[in-house]
């Protein structure tokens, strides 16, 4: 349940090269771990011709040459260095068909094995071949060949045999390119970029070494945030071969469960339990994570931090102390090496607990922030700067976001109604505290399901507070449903086709409060809306531990599935959320103001202009939609 | 009648204190406490199986009020007054088939023919009228007073085989021994529904299907182990069900047998049931107007499956079937049991206070035993008969 998207098209490759336009960086801004690769001197001489041709190629440029003139000229404070690369372009092309291969391999199989298009795998190699260059080029100044003063023509020769040589590499691996954009960012001026890059490619791996080289496909939030057409394929764990790759490069090792169902075989499963003490002794090893970061971490693997905001909102707590304690390393610029950094934080975490859509969406803000940061600033002051942006982002979309909603919702609850929450949120609890504050009479029916047992945690805050509740379970709703008035449920997401996408058992809750008649009103801040649509639940979810389903607290006797993964026909599924068809919600509730669905419906165009306007922070008139009056007298 | 007193209080007591729960073994002793009843009832000479029927009728009374929601009890009590009404018919009727025969009749059922000479044409005409109407168990709420049972229905659901051998006229004993042979088969058909359903499953089941339950029937996994001895490839999705959590033995019975099984969350079926082909659950009781009394959190599964146009089958011995009509169903016909099941008390301790205004707890904690299913929302029945 991360970012990915599915891709459009079977070509979807194409797309992204020709929107690539004047953005080509974020594919050229290759890995910073092919250099690691790339440090392997015996390709180095043959791969920096490639690498060579390749950074005037950029993968769009067969589809306008006459974008390649700002591109193709190197960036000046690397001229005399690339120069000494130009004496080679002749025999290149032999080298090129040869090399290419080893290139293309090694640089897949440096970078990490995530994406699974093939059709990705040719924009991100060029750009790897291109980092392989830069860093070669920085790595050995002596025998950094100079950078061939070639005509459009010869360049474009050179970029098709290797584009032919590189089709041959294809089988090889995978795009692997998703790691590239670890550094990417969404660089303002791509000339910068690629000098800084340069610079950086070197440090970066090397220091990082295996962590820094598990780029995943997170990192392309930046330029996904651009080519919003283009979406990235999410990695699908039913590629032995990229989980292998991804394996290699992973920093806790997780062994990967038995016994999986296979409707799941697509989503990543593993045995919990054994991941804390292989961090722990890691710890040492994990030089450039930094603690808070790792605390962080480790709290999303015990599960004591949860919920998307509570987790949002540790995670940017986490990136502003690293920011805090970040210093540039020299001869690097802050955004690039700041932007891997974080992406390298970022994988970590994913490794502990697969992030949630609050958690990418923010982190998409971190990077845009950093890439936005104007180059003249002092590394002290863009470090402030970023601070205080992370410090408005929660106060703005998270805490400000709480109070608007809340502000919302509290008109619809009046004098003796029944309200119905499932698990925890923590803005329905924000709804029902204002409530009870403001003195209106009301009850709270809890229903809680196994199991994660939130319910149990928000009874135990709402009757310290003196509010009526009702507790029970989901399987007893049709039971309870009766004396419900009103159905308030938080969400992790809002897709852009309505669906809700929250806890495993909110669809249930939402069905039956429909079949009931009673509205169903979800709470969801506006950063958490998300673009991508999913159908049901099991194109993308959260695995969660198995072991949890068979042991049930307070009944010791139910031993029956005790030996469940020595059986291979026993399965046990424990799902972390689902996606409620919109139809059985009322209203979704926003920062931004009440959407109503059922009318939305009616017309689709206004519904997907709401939900986009919501996603692109646009506000909706709350007087434009007079729908909450379909609620007042029920 | 006396001797019998203590074995009836015993089961009421059971029944009261819940000792004896399911649908299946309370049909199963309430059967056999009726045989005893019936064995030990003294028969008078006249009016026999009208005393025997009011003897049953007070112990009936008697045992569903002990549990009114185990509706076993009154299905089993009706079927063996329909019983005793049957065999006395049959008797009768076979006289009466003397009766136009012969002017002559037995002596014994002098008390019913005592207004022989009217009624034989009357009687005639009803009881071949009688004979036509398909059999009803709404007519066994009939409290019609044996004499008029020639004006019944004729013939029975299940129990016809005591007919055939109550075929001569003997003495009052005849009766008794009938009522009590045709009881023992009342038990034996209780035992053994299990086949006939089964014997349905492979009609049902094919290949590559995959089937979703929720907690633990025994006629479920009869049902789906019929279908694996027949080879049908299947796999099963279990939920466990919520408190009990008898999902978690129907699995291991499942998986014993060979059926790949998956145990999931009552919370994910609705995630999970777009990719299941059927439905099969058990049932508690099922009412006259179809709707199905089921262990908690059915109607939500129906409900999914209904949105996701997943066929829903109940599959129900015929000792589940009840005349009558349920009326708020998820109140009367349902038992709240211990919250302990949900919460533990030790930990909500604190929040166990009654401090507020009215004096009514800030906790309240709902633990329902079954749940209602609306007819419109199964698909289809399985029974034994």
């Amino acid at each position: 349940m991360d970012l990915r998207r599915p891709p459009r098209s079977s070509s979807g490759g194409v797309e992204p090269k020709i929107r690539q336009v004047g953005f080509f960086t974020p594919d050229a801004s290759g890995p910073s771990e092919t250099p690691a690769a790339a440090a392997a001197p015996a390709a180095a001489a043959p791969q920096q011709q490639q690498p060579g041709a390749a950074a005037e190629s950029p993968p769009s440029s067969d589809l306008s040459p006459g974008r390649l003139s700002p591109v193709m000229i190197p960036p000046p404070r690397h001229a005399d260095l690339l120069a000494p690369g130009s004496p080679f372009p002749a025999g290149s092309d032999a080298v090129l068909a040869t090399s290419a291969p080893v290139a293309s391999s090694a640089c897949f199989d440096a970078s990490s094995a995530v994406g699974d298009d093939d059709s990705w795998s040719r924009a991100p190699s060029a750009a790897e071949l291109e980092e392989n260059r830069r860093g070669l080029n920085e790595g050995t100044p002596a025998s950094i060949p100079q950078k061939p003063k070639t005509s459009k023509a010869e360049r474009r020769a050179l970029q098709e045999a290797q584009r032919a040589a590189k089709a041959a590499a294809k089988e090889a691996g995978l795009s692997g390119k998703s790691v590239g954009t670890a550094s990417v960012a969404g660089p303002a001026t791509s000339k910068q970029a690629k000098s800084t890059k340069v610079a950086q490619k070197k440090d970066v791996p090397q220091a990082a070494g295996s962590v820094a080289s598990e780029k995943k496909t997170t990192e392309r939030l930046p330029e996904r945030e651009r080519k919003k057409d283009a979406p990235h394929p999410r990695m699908q764990f039913d590629d032995v071969h990229k989980v292998e790759k991804a394996k290699k490069r992973a920093v806790v090792n997780q062994s990967e469960a038995r016994n999986r169902v296979e409707l799941f075989r697509h989503l990543p499963q593993y045995v919990h339990g054994t991941q804390l003490p292989d961090l722990e002794s890691k710890f040492f090893q994990l030089d450039p994570m930094h603690p808070s970061v790792y605390k962080v971490g480790l709290q999303y693997l015990s599960g004591e931090v949860s919920g998307g905001n509570g987790r949002c909102i540790a995670m940017l707590l986490a990136f502003r102390e690293a920011i805090k304690d970040y210093t540039t390393p020299p001869n690097k610029t802050l955004s690039r090496d700041l932007t891997a950094k974080i992406s390298s934080y970022v994988s970590f975490l994913i490794e502990c607990r697969p992030l949630s859509i609050s958690m990418g969406n923010a982190i998409r803000f971190l990077k845009n922030r950093i890439a936005k940061l104007p180059h003249t600033l002092s590394e002290s002051e863009a470090k402030a700067s970023l601070q205080s942006d992370i410090d408005r982002f929660i106060s703005e979309k998270i805490v400000l976001a709480d109070k608007a909603i809340v502000s919302h919702a509290i008109t619809k609850v009046r004098d003796n109604d029944v309200l119905l929450t499932y698990g925890s949120s923590s803005v329905v609890e924000m709804i029902l505290d204002h409530a009870h504050e403001l003195g209106r009479k009301f009850r709270v029916v809890v229903v809680d399901s196994r199991p994660k047992l939130e319910g149990q945690g928000l009874l135990r805050r709402l009757v310290a507070k003196g509010i009526n509740c009702t507790y029970t379970h989901i399987n007893a709703i049709s039971y309870i449903m009766h004396e419900v008035t009103r159905v308030f449920l938080g969400a992790s997401s809002i897709l852009s086709n309505g669906t809700v996408y929250s806890r495993v058992g909110t669809a249930s809750v939402a069905m039956v409060a429909h079949a009931f008649g009673i509205p169903v009103l979800v709470c969801c801040e506006a950063y958490k809306f998300h673009e991508r649509v999913q159908l049901d639940s099991i194109c993308a979810n959260e695995l969660g531990d198995p072991d949890v389903i068979l042991k049930v607290p307070g009944k010791a006797d139910l031993g029956h599935l005790k030996d469940w993964a020595d059986n291979a026909n026993l399965q046990l599924l424990n799902l972390t959320y689902d996606a409620t068809p919109s139809d059985y919600v009322s209203m979704i509730i926003t920062d931004y103001g009440m959407i109503a669905l059922a009318e939305c419906l009616a017309t689709a165009d206004k519904r997907t202009s709401h939900c986009e306007r919501i996603s692109q922070g646009a506000v909706v008139d709350i007087d434009s939609l007079s729908y909450d009056n379909n609620f007042g007298d029920t | 009648m006396p001797d019998v007193q203590p074995l009836v209080s015993e089961f009421v007591l059971k029944l009261k204190r819940r000792k004896v729960e399911g649908s299946h073994a309370v049909a199963r002793q309430t059967a056999e406490l009726l045989r005893s009843v019936v064995s030990q009832h003294r028969m008078g000479s006249t009016n026999q199986a009208a005393t025997l029927a009011d003897a049953v009728r007070a112990v009936g009374q008697q045992l569903i009020a002990a549990n009114p929601i185990e509706l076993a009890v009154g299905n089993i009590v009706r079927r063996v007054l329909h019983i005793i009404k049957e065999e006395d018919m049959s008797s009768t009727a076979v006289g009466i088939e003397g009766l136009s025969v012969t002017v002559d009749s037995d002596d014994e059922y002098d008390s019913e023919h005592d207004d022989r000479p009217t009624l034989s044409a009357a009687v005639l005409a009803s009881h071949a009228r009688n004979a036509l109407r398909a059999p009803s168990l709404q007519t066994l709420l009939d409290d019609i007073p044996v004499s008029t049972a020639i004006s019944r229905t004729a013939s029975s659901t299940g129990d016809s085989d005591g007919k055939s051998k109550s075929g001569d006229k003997t003495s009052t004993k005849k009766l008794k021994h009938d009522v009590i042979a045709a009881i023992g088969d009342l038990i034996d058909e209780i035992d053994n529904c299990y086949e006939p359903i089964s014997e349905q499953a492979v009609e049902l089941i094919h290949q590559n299907e995959v089937i979703l339950t929720l907690g633990r029937s025994k006629t479920v996994k009869e049902f789906l182990c019929a279908a694996k001895e027949k080879k049908r490839s299947f796999r099963v999705f279990v939920a466990e069900g919520a408190p009990r959590y008898q999902g978690h033995a129907l699995a291991k019975e499942l998986v014993e047998k060979g059926i790949q099984t998956t145990v999931i969350t009552d919370s994910a079926v609705f995630a999970m049931i777009s990719r299941v082909n059927m439905v099969i659950v058990g049932a508690h009781a099922i009412m006259a107007n179809g709707g199905v009394i089921a262990p908690v959190g059915m109607n939500m599964v129906a409900l999914a499956a209904q949105r996701h146009a997943v066929p829903f089958v109940v599959v129900a011995g015929s000792h589940k079937l009840c005349p009558l009509y349920p009326h708020n169903p998820e109140v009367l016909l349902n038992e709240l049991k211990s919250p302990s099941d949900l919460l533990d008390f030790g930990e909500f301790s604190d929040c166990m206070n009654f401090s507020t205004q009215d004096g009514s707890p800030l906790l309240n904690v709902v633990n329902p035993t079954f749940d209602y299913v609306p007819p419109k929302l199964v698909g289809l029945f399985i029974t034994d008969t």
